[in-house]
């Protein structure tokens, strides 16, 4: 028994041990940036254009600020692959695009002729997924057209879990329906019974989907269960956005009253509320913690929104059309921004996560090291089953198994083999072991636990009766309450 | 205006119109290779919001390190052929680790090479069954007892081109000797057959004899390390230790069944596990005889042998069952078995000085060659072989709890014949028989 205790004492230590490294070597070793926009005094970050800050930073960086006019084929979607070097366009009228955006190097673009709802990239920049009018298209990404799956129809919005290798889709039809893109099996399908599902975002902490729908209330799914695991009301009219930070902390909310709002999504409580004279059709969170909203044609961005209370964006931009899809850019301070004129390009200081891991997204990987990491992605391919609110379910001492265990065993025995010895006080000689004193020392052994429990309560208690006192208000008429 | 440049990454700083910005630039050249001998650069940031699912994902690896780890678990190296009777024992050369001596039922006498799997020395060593070999500390010679009540010392190396095998010594005993052992780094050995006997090598009846009115013995054993410490299995269900300083024994514990052998821990001063004929193991202290340590169960039938390993960490026995177990030194339950369709009764097991190997001598006249860890790959491997097994070796004890993981872990195929062995619960109503643990079950009495 002592040689377990010590063991995992020392097994917790080491762990100790290693967080702390990890911690020194992120804040201390690392290189760190502080990147951002400052005005003076008088002048506003917001009130800043992008052509000025294009003109201000070296010349790679103001080419990442630029304006794609595409007119023909309605507003776009955009999306950008994990490791942010390759773009995705999909206009609604059909236009299918993807390149590399910082050299402008086309890899496909073609028409679809059908309406497209969505797209979304899969785990390389090899495959793209396509929500078209009907159904659900994979394109290559040279333009070859790779699968055409019946069974999801009417898709409006996709999100793609990768390390799950899992494609959840939402469909018109109120079918919440998750696709295993490495075998291209259906995992899922689970009937939402919410009507249409056009408001979808993920937890990249726990891998939930979060639906918003239009009587305010947000979803949250898992393909596990056939109902919602989390059911949350909002917002007062619909939900027209929701996002979440990259931790699992905070939910961005935001919904046709008008306000946009954050909670925390571990407690499920709401932390703060703000009001915006237009409301917000798209959300999007960067990696450091800033927040896009776009209102009709402007784009504003703001910062550290769940911390502080926040009074003015940092940064706005107005682009030609109506917005349609928002994304930043994975390691870049580059928003994406899809509209009815085409995509706009625009630099926001401070967005962007500056040191990439080189073995899990690397923007500058080669050929080999891209082919490496997909075999090594796949085998750790997690299985749908352990999705669930909290990721680190898996590393928690299964209790309920134990004690099911324990009374399974005891009804076989007959007895409880843990069960403590009943208290057999030591015979001690030169009368020492008289009744009175047998007696006396059973009394000390005698309701241990009972006391230990006592104890603990009475402590509990105190601290209550401490943090009560001091919370309560100072004030004058204290003197006359009884 | 002003370059302020951070490691990494270079930023602008602007004062036209009072605007300070900077922004993330990066040069590719900090981040791809120079050329393309070098290795390619991996720059590492260990945030755990990069890495997300890190429970889930190791689980992953675990589960599937764990199978390979059964794809890959192919123990059986090499059989032995070349006895003409049942193989009765097996000794470790103290200095060499690729030969190995085995003695058979018929007084036969091998030495094998195990680096070529081959015999490179016979000799009739006596007639009748060989009872025990053992090599001399020194490696230069052996000593072997058999049936024909002698106790014979032969030298290590092979006889020249025409010449006899001849002893080098020959002792005539009064009655047959069953065991025999030789002491760490003194010339002495120890026999024992009716009675436990110490023997110097230079004279030709033994410096001292233990007996305690008990009819046969069946093995002798010296401590490894405390050097002057013996032990033995005696008819009469009981083990029996001695210093071979003292002139009489020292304790024994009289048990419920007889034992057949014992193999003390290398690496504990005072434990010793016995195999018994009531299909289990018993890991005693020799300080503390009254309980044993740990009761090892697995077997189905009689176990026959057993040896531990040089780490002192697990041991192998060998049963009349027809398997090998292996068993962690403080765990009721072997981690492995080992079995073959052509392994009959296995006699006799050894684990090889480099904790490596294992090998079995068994009724069919083979003595089999197996691997101790059934996957581990042999040979000298990478760097990132080793980094490789054992990060799959530390995520396998990790997840070693969980259902699915353990299921896969402890599967292991048997012969048909094992589903017949099985024990029934007892049907006395509870409380009616006084509850006894497993380990005082066995222990019937220690006399000192």
């Amino acid at each position: 028994k002592f040689k377990r205790k010590d063991k995992i004492t020392k097994v917790r230590n080491f762990v100790c041990f290693l967080y702390w490294v990890c911690v020194e070597y992120c804040c201390f070793l690392l290189p760190k940036c502080e990147f951002f926009l400052e005005g003076d005094e008088d002048e506003d970050t917001c009130t800043i254009s992008q052509e000025d800050i294009a003109e201000a930073v070296d010349i790679t960086s103001g080419a990442k600020y630029f304006n794609l006019k595409l007119t023909q084929f309605g507003p776009y979607r955009v999306d950008y692959s994990k490791t942010g070097r390759q773009l995705l366009l999909g206009g609604r009228r059909g236009h299918l695009a993807c390149f590399d955006w910082q050299t402008k190097q086309l890899m496909c673009e073609i028409n679809v002729m059908e309406s497209i709802s969505d797209v979304k990239w899969l785990h390389t920049d090899s495959m793209f997924a396509v929500a078209q009018k009907q159904w659900l298209y994979v394109y290559d990404s040279n333009g070859i057209e790779l699968h055409c799956i019946r069974k999801f129809n009417d898709v409006l919005r996709m999100q793609f879990l990768p390390y799950h290798f899992l494609l959840a889709t939402a469909s018109a039809t109120s079918f919440l329906q998750y696709l295993d893109v490495s075998t291209g099996k259906e995992v899922a399908a689970i009937c939402t019974k919410t009507g249409r599902l056009d408001v979808m975002c993920q937890n990249p902490h726990n891998a939930i989907i979060h639906l918003g729908h239009s009587n305010g209330t947000v979803t949250l799914w898992s393909p596990n269960q056939k109902e919602a695991l989390v059911k949350m009301l909002c917002h007062q009219g619909g939900v027209r956005s929701v996002a979440v930070d990259k931790m699992g902390n905070y939910m961005v909310t935001s919904g046709m009253d008008k306000k946009l709002k954050v909670f925390d999504i571990r407690a499920l409580k709401p932390l703060t509320s703000y009001f915006l004279p237009a409301g917000a059709s798209c959300l999007s969170l960067s990696q450091r913690g800033l927040l896009s909203a776009a209102t009709g044609d402007v784009v504003q961005v703001y910062r550290d929104v769940w911390s502080t209370p926040v009074t003015k964006p940092y940064m706005a931009h107005r682009v030609r059309g109506s917005v349609w899809g928002l994304q930043f850019c994975p390691f870049e301070d580059v928003l994406g921004v899809g509209h009815g004129e085409g995509f706009t390009s625009m630099l926001v200081p401070g967005a962007g996560e500056p040191n990439f891991d080189g073995l899990d997204a690397n923007p500058y990987r080669s050929a080999k090291q891209r082919q490496e990491w997909e075999v090594k992605a796949l085998l750790e391919k997690i299985q749908p089953e352990l999705i669930s609110l909290d990721p680190t379910d898996l590393g928690r001492v299964d209790r309920a198994t134990f004690e099911q265990r324990h009374q399974e065993k005891v009804q076989s025995l007959g007895f409880d083999p843990h069960a403590k010895e009943k208290f057999v006080p030591k015979f001690k000689k030169k009368g020492r072991s008289s009744a009175g004193a047998v007696e006396r020392r059973k009394k000390q052994v005698a309701h241990v636990d009972q006391r230990d429990k006592v104890k603990m309560e009475e402590q509990q208690k105190r601290k209550e009766a401490k943090k009560a006192a001091l919370s309560r208000r100072k004030s004058a008429l204290d003197r006359f309450k009884k | 205006y002003a370059k302020l440049s951070t490691h990494g990454c270079i930023s602008y700083v602007v004062f036209r119109f009072q605007m300070k910005v900077k922004v993330l630039s990066r040069n590719p050249d900090d981040y791809v290779r120079e050329t393309k001998l070098d290795i390619q650069r991996v720059p590492r940031n260990y945030d755990p919001s990069l890495h997300p699912f890190e429970v889930s994902r190791e689980y992953t690896r675990a589960l599937n390190a764990t199978k390979l780890e059964r794809v890959f678990a192919k123990p059986f190296l090499a059989s032995l052929d070349g006895h003409r009777d049942g193989v009765n024992c097996l000794a470790k050369h103290t200095q060499s680790l690729s030969t190995l001596l085995s003695g058979s039922c018929d007084g036969e006498l091998k030495v094998w090479d195990l680096t070529k799997r081959e015999c490179v020395r016979t000799l009739q060593a006596h007639e009748g069954f060989i009872r025990g070999v053992v090599v001399r500390y020194c490696g230069t010679s052996f000593f072997t007892v058999g049936d024909d009540k002698t106790i014979k010392q032969w030298t290590m190396e092979t006889p020249g081109y025409g010449e006899e095998e001849e002893p080098l010594n020959t002792i005539l005993g009064k009655t047959v000797f069953t065991g025999l052992d030789h002491h760490q780094n003194k010339s002495v050995f120890a026999t024992c057959g009716q009675q436990v006997d110490i023997w110097d090598e230079q004279r030709s009846s033994p410096i001292r004899s233990f007996s305690w009115g008990v009819d046969s013995f069946s093995s002798i054993r010296f401590n490894p390390v405390e050097t002057d410490l013996l032990g033995s299995c005696a008819s009469d269900r009981s083990i029996i230790l001695y210093d071979m300083r003292e002139s009489t024994p020292l304790k024994k514990v009289v048990m419920t069944m007889r034992s057949n052998t014992l193999c003390w821990n290398p690496m504990e001063a005072f434990h010793f596990t016995c195999a018994n004929e009531d299909y289990n193991l018993y890991t005693y202290d020799m300080r503390f005889l009254e309980k044993p340590i740990k009761v090892h169960m697995d077997h189905v039938s009689a176990v026959l042998d057993v040896d531990y390993s040089p780490t002192g960490q697990e041991f192998v026995s060998a049963s009349f069952d027809k398997t090998i177990r292996i068993f962690p030194k403080n765990d009721g339950h072997s981690r492995e078995v080992y079995h073959t369709k052509r392994m009959q009764h296995v006699i006799c097991v050894k684990w090889s000085s480099d904790s490596k190997y294992i090998l079995s001598g068994s009724d069919e006249m083979n003595i089999r060659l197996w691997k101790a860890n059934a996957a581990e790959k042999l040979g000298v491997l990478s760097h990132r072989e080793r980094e490789a097994a054992n990060y799959s070796q530390k995520l396998k004890e990790k997840f070693q709890h969980h259902p699915q993981i353990r299921r896969i872990a402890r599967h292991r195929h048997l012969p048909k014949i094992f589903s017949f062995y099985r024990f029934g619960f007892s049907s006395t109503k509870p409380g009616s028989v006084p509850v006894l643990s497993e380990k005082e079950k066995h222990v019937v009495s220690v006399v000192k």
